[in-house]
């Protein structure tokens, strides 16, 4: 075929709609990460506590939100929620509030681990030195921890980004959600089109977590050179 | 271990007792504010939820405009109330759930009224005529649902056609999908035999794609397509009653046809196959 639909993505709006789905995947991914890290900082800090009844409260969040699919709980916040309790959220806002819930409790698994393999003797140091728990916290195990746990956040952040996809099921125009209307609108005549918007889907999922996956490998690369000598 | 498991599932119960006490409270609260044409009025905006993925029903066109038959009514009938339409995309099996949680005041979305959605909105009077219709390959065409037997048919999820084959054609296997998008690309890699759907957006795919036929063009019975609002809400149903019966009078239907539907449908089909003409 002559005719392959390259030139309809640089008709008219095409591409700009495009790059706008872009920005939504790109927002909702990076203010996620942001909430959602803060919070899985503090919840695996706690989840460090010999505390019962809290240990036993953080750990059910944490399995429901690993075992019940993303798309689940996006459909429970955006069509259920608002039943039952009349609260009104935009659908990027769902997402918001939906992936920082999940990306909170996926970042509180990695970071207990990466402060329970902090190693002991740093704890009674830093007790023998008279400091509270949220200074040891402060001063000792998080600047150790966070390094460790810097590689699995990365990782984590790249799920982020590729779980958007998702977006489209609940009317937020991401980039997935713009490619197949302009499938759609285009295909009937050009059938061709279709591999052009799939091509590109791919290069703009690749640009946003390549270089993160990247720099995860680096990273660790590096802990381990300087751990080991 | 035991004590614990009994434990997680105690606070489980807690959380679903307590969510569906809310439940209860907020329904029979929603019933209570009625007027709500005054509400979209002074709101200057009313939300509509459309398909984003149907030519020529429901698309985006290279400017980047939402087009289509039903975007057309949309904004008709928001330019007829005085108000902004703001439209809200979505999906085939969406569309319930998004009125049902007042994301959208009105589904325009190629909405088929059939007996179990009219449990849960009240549709309008309705705007169009389908009924269920199966494209097959024009080398191997299926004109007789005697031929599907123990076959694949594509259909996609929530629709007229996957209600019907599921109650009335047992013996036809389904493969069900989330889009229209994936429907048809299935059906293009040889997935199954054929493909049912409502025959009016068959009607406009194998003019595109003419090595397929719309081999069955009715099956069951005729449904028809209306506009839908949340259940209860009688004040806007009201009104779109007799926003409807007005477009009626003044052609508006049959205008819309040949501005959005006749340039996407074969020669043989005429404007009274689709619309609803009293």
């Amino acid at each position: 075929m002559a005719h392959s639909g390259i030139d309809i993505l640089f008709q008219g709006q095409n591409f700009h709609r495009f790059l706008q789905g872009f920005g939504v995947t790109l927002r909702v991914a990076v203010i996620t990460l942001l909430i959602g890290g803060v919070l899985g900082i503090v919840l695996g800090a706690l989840r460090t506590l010999h505390n019962r009844p809290l240990q036993v409260i953080l750990r059910l969040y944490l399995e429901i939100f690993r075992i019940v699919p993303t798309v689940v709980l996006l459909f429970v916040v955006y069509y259920i929620v608002p039943q039952l309790f009349h609260l009104d959220m935009s659908g990027e806002l769902v997402a918001i509030v939906t992936f920082a819930l999940w990306t909170g409790a996926e970042m509180s698994d990695i970071v207990r681990g990466a402060l329970i393999a902090v190693p002991q003797h740093q704890v009674e140091s830093a007790q023998a030195l008279g400091l509270n728990r949220l200074q040891q916290l402060r001063y000792v195990l998080l600047p150790q921890a966070l390094p460790v746990a810097l590689p699995g956040t990365i990782n984590l952040a790249t799920r982020i980004i590729k779980t958007t996809s998702l977006l489209l099921m609940i009317s937020v125009m991401d980039i997935v959600n713009v490619g197949q209307t302009l499938v759609e609108a285009n295909s009937h005549q050009h059938p061709a089109f279709a591999f052009w918007v799939y091509g590109i889907m791919f290069i703009m999922y690749y640009i946003l977590c390549a270089p993160l996956s990247w720099w995860a490998k680096r990273i660790e690369k590096q802990r381990l050179e300087r751990s080991n000598g | 271990m035991k004590k614990r498991i009994f434990g997680i599932l105690t606070a489980l119960a807690a959380i679903l007792v307590f969510a569906s006490a809310c439940g209860k409270s907020s329904s029979s609260s929603s019933t209570s504010d009625n007027d709500t044409v005054a509400k979209i009025k002074k709101a200057g905006v009313i939300k509509i939820a459309v398909f984003g993925d149907l030519q020529p029903y429901g698309w985006i066109n290279k400017s980047g405009k939402r087009v289509g038959y039903d975007l057309e009514l949309a904004r008709q009938i928001a330019k007829d109330l005085g108000v902004k339409a703001k439209f809200v995309q979505v999906n085939a099996n969406g569309r319930v759930d998004a009125l049902k949680a007042g994301k959208v005041d009105m589904v325009l979305a190629n909405f088929t009224v059939t007996d179990d959605r009219k449990q849960v909105v009240d549709f309008a009077d309705p705007y169009m005529k389908v009924s269920v219709g199966v494209i097959s390959k024009k080398s191997n065409p299926v004109t007789k649902i005697g031929q599907l037997k123990n076959k694949s048919v594509i259909v996609t999820k929530g629709t007229t056609a996957e209600q019907y084959f599921t109650k009335s054609q047992k013996s036809v296997t389904l493969q069900k999908y989330d889009s229209k998008t994936q429907q048809f690309n299935a059906l293009k890699n040889d997935r199954a035999t054929a493909l049912a759907d409502d025959n009016s957006y068959l009607y406009a795919w194998v003019k595109n794609n003419p090595t397929y036929t719309v081999g069955i063009k009715t099956l069951g019975p005729s449904s028809y397509i209306s506009p839908a609002v949340k259940k209860g809400n009688k004040a806007l149903l009201t009104w779109t009653n007799k926003e409807i019966k007005k477009l009626n009078k003044n052609g508006f239907f049959e205008k819309d046809y040949q501005q959005e539907l006749a340039p996407y449908f074969g020669s043989d089909i005429k404007a009274s196959d689709i619309i609803i003409t009293k």
